[in-house]
């Protein structure tokens, strides 16, 4: 099985979030692989480790992205790509991610191809569905379960809640959901291993792009915080009062009720 | 000059779901004074024509094939770039569903397009549509418009105000045959985990519940106030991981992102991870124990007291209120 991972690293947003001249300021912030990726790096390992073959771990990103990839590598991940686009590339946005992955990935007949279902950063979850298109494999989001036989794929996909049990075969593009796995500390031996491991690092020149045929489609304007909330109220008195006091603030004052 | 704007309408069991209608309010403002679209794909949808047109869509196209009674990106992108192809939209808006969701990228990596997902708000700034959009699980938000192609965009549920039903509203609906092939991915079953209850993401009244719930019975009183008040139960990771209740109902960085009217932390401690799934939300009420928890930080009116107490309590003074009404 060749198999591919999609990593992001991104701000660690339990981290205290602050604005300067609309950009988030991430000086000294922690930077953490996106926790959906990290379901998707586990689960490339478990099937790796159950059926053989190979895990690459892909990122588009900066010079220290190298971090998260070697967290991956430490995981289990056998491989680790990095396309640094610090020197091309301002702005990106998902038509960008994704066209540059779908450029690496066009002529490396994966078998098998894991994101996460979003980033917790930017959140808008395209970049998966994107590449496979782009690819012209099938791809199916949100998955909570997925076993492989041979080239046939049974899936359980988290749809709102309801899960849907999906056949469909390789090659094929999935994004991981909650739920399907826990995902693994890197051991000590394994941190050790992760130094000696692979990492290509590979700029837009290397895959025949230039800045124009990625450049974004969209263009953010703006960041700013939302508005701070007034205090709220501890109601006081006994259950019974503070119940009702609560019913009427909700009715009345509130007006959602 | 206006626009020409497709807006996609999601049935739910044999209904529209609201997020439809609000996607087609979103879709007036990018068609700035342009002509909206309904489309609307599946199994014998026409019937739901009317309702979009009532909310405002100006006319509608369906596309009915016995392949596309059940959603798959195959199916569902072939049938939408069918529409594409014949009108040649300029802008583009999707309900930020799991539907929504899963097919706008492929839309989007078909006709070369951005896309703007999760919007919550659309605007105008000198003549340029520009949306807003939480970044970084809810704890910003960024302003943010489409460079060049296509306006395309995706409306979180809850958060963009439908126009106004009118019955009177008529319009043209018509259907556009396509013949759907090759679907690479199929649905073999589907299990209704959330059958009996309200739609997390689109519901107006969440009660959720935290580890003070104690166990899955513990969620049982959550679940007869949410039914009172025609609200969704959700929870916390915490509940989840000690498997009080299934996943499906996390709301938090990981797991589902909720903006409901009013929320109702029972026995939520408020880690920063659940806070931004539901920070929010309209009106947020916490219920808990310990007067220092940090959900109180973030709550608008706050009961300091034990949920097996208070819970039961509102319930039966909603069931009164909602007796006198009727």
């Amino acid at each position: 099985m060749n198999i591919y991972v999609l990593l992001k690293r991104t701000f660690d947003t339990e981290e205290k979030i602050s604005i300067t001249g609309g950009r988030i300021q991430d000086d000294g912030a922690e930077f953490i692989i996106n926790p959906y990726d990290e379901y998707a790096v586990e689960e490339a390992i478990q099937i790796r480790d159950e059926i053989g073959g190979e895990v690459t771990v892909v990122s588009v990103g900066i010079d220290e992205t190298e971090k998260q990839l070697r967290t991956a590598l430490a995981m289990g991940a056998d491989k680790a790509v990095l396309i640094n686009t610090e020197d091309d590339i301002e702005e990106g946005d998902q038509y960008t991610t994704a066209r540059i992955i779908t450029e690496y990935l066009k002529d490396k007949e994966a078998d098998l191809i894991l994101a996460g279902n979003v980033a917790i950063d930017g959140g808008s979850g395209q970049v998966g569905p994107r590449v496979a298109d782009m690819l012209g494999i099938p791809y199916i989001t949100t998955i909570t379960n997925i076993d492989i036989d041979g080239t046939d794929v049974t899936i359980t996909r988290d749809v709102e809640g309801d899960s849907e049990k999906i056949k469909t075969s390789l090659p094929l593009l999935i994004t991981c959901q909650q739920g399907l796995n826990e995902p693994r500390y890197p051991s000590l031996p394994g941190i050790m291993k992760a130094k000696k491991k692979p990492m290509e690092e590979l700029e837009l020149d290397d895959l025949d792009l230039e800045e124009e045929d990625v450049e974004a489609k969209t263009k953010t304007l703006d960041i700013f915080l939302p508005p701070n909330k007034a205090a709220g109220r501890v109601l006081e008195g006994d259950i019974a009062n503070q119940v009702q006091e609560l019913i009427s603030l909700l009715r009345s004052e509130a007006k959602v009720i | 000059m206006g626009k020409k704007v497709l807006v996609l309408g999601e049935a739910r069991d044999g209904q529209l779901r609201n997020v439809s209608f609000e996607a087609i309010a979103a879709g007036k403002k990018v068609a700035q004074g342009g002509e909206v679209i309904g489309v609307l794909i599946g199994v014998s949808v026409a019937s739901l024509a009317n309702e979009l047109i009532q909310y405002g869509a100006d006319r509608v196209l369906t596309v009915e094939d016995e392949k596309l009674g059940q959603y798959t990106s195959d199916g569902f992108s072939q049938a939408f770039m069918a529409v594409v192809e014949q009108e040649q939209p300029e802008g583009i808006v999707f309900g930020h569903t799991a539907l929504g969701k899963d097919l706008s990228p492929k839309i989007a990596a078909k006709i070369g397009a951005g896309l703007i997902s999760d919007a919550t708000f659309v605007g105008e700034e000198d003549g340029e549509i520009v949306f807003t959009r939480p970044i970084y699980s809810g704890k910003a938000f960024e302003k943010i418009t489409a460079k060049e192609g296509v306006v395309f965009s995706t409306v979180r549920p809850n958060n963009i105000e439908p126009l106004e039903k009118d019955t009177s509203r008529t319009g043209d609906v018509s259907e556009i045959s396509v013949s759907i092939t090759d679907l690479r991915t199929v649905i073999q079953d589907v299990v209704r985990k959330a059958a009996d209850g309200v739609d997390l993401s689109e519901a107006k009244v969440i009660i959720a519940g935290g580890r003070g719930a104690k166990s899955e019975e513990g969620f049982k009183p959550l679940k007869e106030l949410a039914d009172v008040l025609g609200g969704a139960v959700g929870a916390s990771r915490g509940a989840c991981d000690a498997d009080y209740c299934d996943y499906s109902l996390q709301i938090g960085q990981t797991g589902k992102v909720v903006t409901p009217d009013l929320y109702i932390a029972c026995g939520i401690s408020g880690a920063i991870q659940h806070l931004a799934g539901m920070s929010n939300s309209k009106v947020i009420v916490a219920i808990n124990k310990d007067p220092e928890a940090n959900i109180f930080n973030v709550a608008d009116y706050g009961i300091v007291g034990d949920l097996f107490e208070v819970v039961p309590m509102l319930t039966e003074e909603f069931k009164k209120i909602k007796a006198a009404q009727v």
